[in-house]
């Protein structure tokens, strides 16, 4: 099996607030995090696809269709977008990493139609990061 | 607030953060002569030692909490980390003010293994691995004996 990885980048804005606790506790959870007008960062997602190559085209997907997949699902909807307020997928969520990683897997999992998703790497910043597996699939999903 | 958790109990969620500590270290063993501490370890093994700029990747799992859509408190993650390793390591030499490295060379691969044991009771999620980059070309990953740990 092959793993195969390619990156986007984009821009959006989010806070972190439950309506459900105190403003204190919200202070309290989530730090400055709950200021009340957000704030932003410059996100990079890494999409990893399993697969074997083709043998006629030596791919296991098509760099083009993962590109266009990740434009219509990701860029169109979260680049340059409030998450809290602009993501349906989002709403009533927290829109942590966890959570916007978990979101983009259910997203793209069932466009990916040559080689299987296999891991969604979402990076708020250089120093903090979630992943997305299928649960149990490191054993079998290790190269 | 929802989590999608009923639909994705089939997911795996992860969270990673990076920390970084500057320490020095010498590889020498005292079960080797001084010709092979210097022919196995090479410049390592200079008398005086050296240091590095060493990152530190924690990995953890658990469910992600409805109420917060955190597996963790970072600001709890970050406290513990810095309890028990950047406190003890940054700035330090690892040789001398180690207790584990008294017994043990400090390579980078018993350092991952030091500092796993150090943060596995972490109480709010579970330590999926580890992993410890000495330099932009040298990093070394360890799981303990978790083999889910071990990813891609």
């Amino acid at each position: 099996m092959v793993l195969l990885t390619r990156k986007i980048e984009f821009a959006a804005s989010h806070i972190y607030h439950n309506p459900n606790l105190s403003a204190e506790e919200n202070r309290r959870i989530f730090g400055k995090c709950n200021n009340p007008h957000g704030h932003g960062h410059n996100y990079t997602l890494e999409v990893t696809v399993e697969g074997e190559p083709d043998p006629v085209t030596g791919m296991v997907l098509d760099l083009k269709e993962l590109k266009e997949i990740l434009e219509r699902e990701v860029m169109q909807r979260m680049d340059h977008r409030h998450l809290n307020y602009e993501v349906a997928e989002l709403a009533g969520q927290i829109p942590t990493c966890e959570n916007i990683a978990r979101v983009i897997w259910q997203l793209l999992e069932p466009k990916i139609t040559q080689g299987r998703l296999h891991r969604v790497r979402l990076y708020e910043s250089p120093d903090l990061f979630a992943d997305c597996y299928r649960n149990g699939a490191s054993a079998a999903g290790k190269p | 607030m929802s989590s999608g958790e009923a639909m994705n109990n089939e997911l795996k969620i992860e969270l990673s953060r990076r920390y970084r500590f500057s320490a020095s270290h010498r590889l020498h063993s005292p079960h080797l002569t001084e010709e092979e501490n210097c022919r196995v370890f090479g410049k390592c093994n200079n008398p005086y030692g050296h240091g590095h700029n060493y990152v530190l990747e924690v990995s953890m799992s658990g469910d992600v909490d409805p109420a917060t859509g955190m597996i963790a408190n970072l600001a709890d993650l970050d406290a513990f980390v810095e309890r028990q390793v950047l406190g003890e390591f940054d700035h330090k030499s690892l040789n001398e003010d180690v207790p584990a490295f008294r017994e043990k060379v400090p390579t980078t691969e018993n350092l991952c293994i030091e500092i796993f044991q150090r943060l596995k009771s972490f109480p709010k999620a579970k330590l999926e691995r580890i992993r410890v980059q000495e330099t932009g070309n040298n990093s070394f990953e360890f799981a303990g004996d978790n083999l889910e740990g071990n990813r891609p």
